[in-house]
């Protein structure tokens, strides 16, 4: 059982490492020059795959959420708190490349560009999201409540991104008209595998996350054992 | 009216009941005895359906709590060292609202009865901020005996009242165990409260290990044995 | 009907204890008075500039008075343990959750109805029309509903109430993006059709936050 649980981590870690650097060499290299922005259009395809991986941690997030309301089984609770930590790093990239992009391309760091506005929400709310876990003590609790915070704050997503498409199209940012670009078959192709690459990134790092905690709890359950039956040096 | 098998709660890794037995009769006055940390709160609880169990079975007048937490509820009354009671309304507006959550037919002359009873008619329409410790703690009796409970949950009542409050307690507590209702009492207090219960039942370490008459407790002799059952 | 008259009877016990001693109420129209004093010095809010900032600062206003109302409800019920007793009550927890939103609710409308005619005079926008009222409405509402939840939350956490801000106000975005949109629509002379897109997402928005609200409750309260 475990032999076959660890052939299949490795197969992830070399999987997603093969996918990684396909994607890299694909958008270096395969990848044409974009005719408006040149070179630096080249962030995009990682700004797009890091935005869709933070939106579906957020989403395996509000599924567990579910999951421990239901079951009330700690696997559930170390998935959401896993693919929250996951989500966290791949949102700031998001947002980072975003604003990398928005530089050369508009001149300024940051703009209320939609697609930009939403990470950075998203952003605050997976930061909310951890600032709630480390507030509370109780691991039930803990578990308990971040499940109901996940699962409320991700409905609110879609109708943030509805409110913030709407406003923008209602007052465009004089700087977003010139975002435009032209897209080909071979930046498609590029784009599908960087999101492929991303997707397996974000399961592999998952799962050793899954991992670390269950360690974790592993450690605290022997802790918690040794102090109940060995107290004071003496077994009672 | 109280049945308890097996009974075990986890808040995470740590174990706060251990495999709990108990059975309790109608009527009876059990005192529950065990030092910080044994679970006493946390099994009041789960019998006042604030918990849920981890596993075990638990049946109150023969309703399972989880289940049908409602008739549970209606049935149960607690009182806590916390009080309960809204400090910004007065001791009448606390009894009225409480009559309305139970769903009363004769709210007004129970809440008038009840005020009588533990001797604040006078202070009825002053807010529950002004009152002493003492006042709140007869003020939350009256409130968890409202709706006529059949059985009563106390954790620790006693923590912090004056001499005169304590008697009012015990004495009510007395009344109420003659006219039948069934009590269940948590204390690490072994002097006073082993005087008013008619079964000591010893909880330590998540576990209940010493279930006895209160006839059949030496009251000289129970402190030390106390000490060797929950070491 | 019984869990109408169980709601009922909590909003009547929060009114009543805050009528007694009218903290809660006048710290939140205080705070509302001194934020518009903030904002108005701030922003250098004056003729034009002024009116295009009216429905802003109105929504910051009410988004940051409403935290401090949030807050001071659910630790009331958390001082003495009475989220106990209402829990031990032989009532639905659908009906507490509602009853403690209503109770927010119709906290939050009485600082609104200081605030709409202060914002009209000191702005010279025509807030006081129905199209107005109703956005404001239907922005309270939701607001309310989720900032119930979430307070609910907050006050077990060791930061208490300086939680609920962080919790709360990402959550809001829609229903404030919409409401401030809608306002200003609507006083520059647009008619209801014109904004029905923005009051559209703002029902929309309340009918799926009091949903999750309502269905979530019972697990933040149980153990």
């Amino acid at each position: 059982m475990n032999k076959n649980r660890e052939l299949f981590g490795l197969l992830l870690i070399i999987l997603s490492t093969v996918a990684v650097l396909a994607a890299l060499g694909m958008v270096f290299l395969y990848a044409p020059r974009e005719t408006t922005m040149g070179d630096v259009q080249r962030i995009f395809y990682f700004h797009v795959a890091s935005a869709w991986v933070g939106f579906f941690a957020f989403f395996v997030t509000f599924l567990s959420g579910i999951g421990y309301l239901a079951r009330a089984e700690r696997r559930w609770d170390i998935l959401a708190l896993s693919s929250v930590e996951v989500g966290l790093a791949f949102i700031t990239m998001t947002v980072i490349t975003g604003s990398l992009w928005a530089r050369p391309v508009w001149g300024t760091y940051w703009t209320w560009e939609p697609r930009l506005t939403i990470s950075a929400v998203q952003l605050l709310i997976y930061v909310a999201y951890g600032m709630l876990r480390s507030a509370l003590e109780n691991p039930e609790k803990k578990a308990r409540l971040s499940a109901v915070y996940g699962i409320v704050a991700f409905v609110t997503v879609p109708l943030s991104w509805f409110a913030i498409r709407w406003w923008r199209t209602i007052h465009p940012d004089i700087l977003t008209g010139g975002g435009g670009m032209a897209f080909t078959p071979r930046m498609g192709y590029t784009l599908l595998v960087s999101l492929a690459a991303f997707t397996l990134l974000y399961v592999t790092i998952l799962r050793q996350r899954i991992r670390l905690e269950r360690s974790a709890d592993a450690l605290a359950r022997l802790r918690a054992h040794l102090e109940t039956n060995y107290i004071g040096g003496s077994h009672v | 009216m109280i049945q308890v098998h097996d009974l075990t709660k986890s808040f995470g890794p740590h174990v706060a009941l251990a495999g709990v037995d108990l059975s309790v009769e109608t009527g009876e006055f059990v005192a529950l005895v065990g030092p910080n940390g044994a679970g006493k709160t946390t099994l009041l609880r789960v019998l006042a359906t604030l918990i849920r169990p981890t596993s075990g079975s638990v049946r109150i007048a023969g309703l399972d709590p989880v289940k049908e937490g409602e008739g549970v509820r209606r049935r149960i009354g607690f009182l806590s060292h916390r009080t309960l009671l809204y400090e910004d309304l007065t001791a009448e507006q606390n009894l009225w609202f409480y009559a309305k959550m139970y769903d009363l037919a004769d709210s007004s002359a129970r809440v008038a009865d009840l005020l009588e009873r533990v001797g604040l008619t006078s202070r009825r329409h002053d807010l529950v901020r002004t009152f002493s410790r003492g006042m709140q703690q007869r003020l939350a009796v009256a409130r968890a005996v409202l709706h006529r409970a059949q059985l009563l949950l106390l954790d620790e009542p006693y923590t912090g009242l004056d001499p005169l409050a304590t008697q009012t307690l015990t004495n009510l507590l007395t009344e109420l165990a003659e006219e039948g209702c069934t009590i269940l009492l948590t204390t690490h207090d072994l002097n006073r409260d082993l005087k008013v219960g008619r079964r000591v039942v010893v909880l330590a370490r998540g576990r209940v290990v010493h279930d006895v008459p209160r006839a059949e407790v030496d009251l000289a002799a129970f402190p030390e044995q106390y000490m060797q059952l929950v070491r | 009907m019984r869990f109408i008259r169980t709601v009922w009877a909590i909003v009547v016990k929060d009114v009543a204890a805050e009528f007694h001693t009218r903290e809660m109420i006048s710290a939140m129209l205080v705070f509302s008075v001194l934020a518009l004093l903030i904002f108005s010095f701030a922003l250098d809010l004056r003729g034009a500039v002024a009116q295009a900032a009216a429905p802003g600062v109105l929504w910051a206003t009410v988004a940051f008075a409403g935290t401090l109302g949030l807050s001071r409800s659910l630790t009331r019920e958390q001082q003495t343990g009475c989220i106990d007793g209402l829990l031990l009550a032989p009532v639905d927890r659908s009906a507490i959750f509602l009853g403690k939103a209503l109770g927010n609710l119709a906290f939050m409308a009485v600082v609104e109805v200081v605030l709409l005619p202060l914002f009209s005079a000191l702005f010279d926008v025509p807030l006081l029309r129905p199209g107005v009222l109703l956005v404001t409405a239907l922005g309270t509402v939701g607001y309310a509903a989720v900032g119930t939840l979430l307070a609910t939350i907050a006050v077990n956490t060791r930061a208490r109430e300086v939680m609920l801000p962080i919790l709360l106000l990402p959550l809001a975005i829609p229903s404030l993006i919409a409401a401030v949109q809608a306002t200003g629509g609507l006083v520059e002379g647009g008619t209801l059709a014109e904004v029905g897109g923005w009051i559209r997402l703002l029902v929309v928005y309340d009918l799926v936050i009091v949903a999750v609200s309502v269905l979530t409750f019972g697990y933040l309260v149980e153990e």
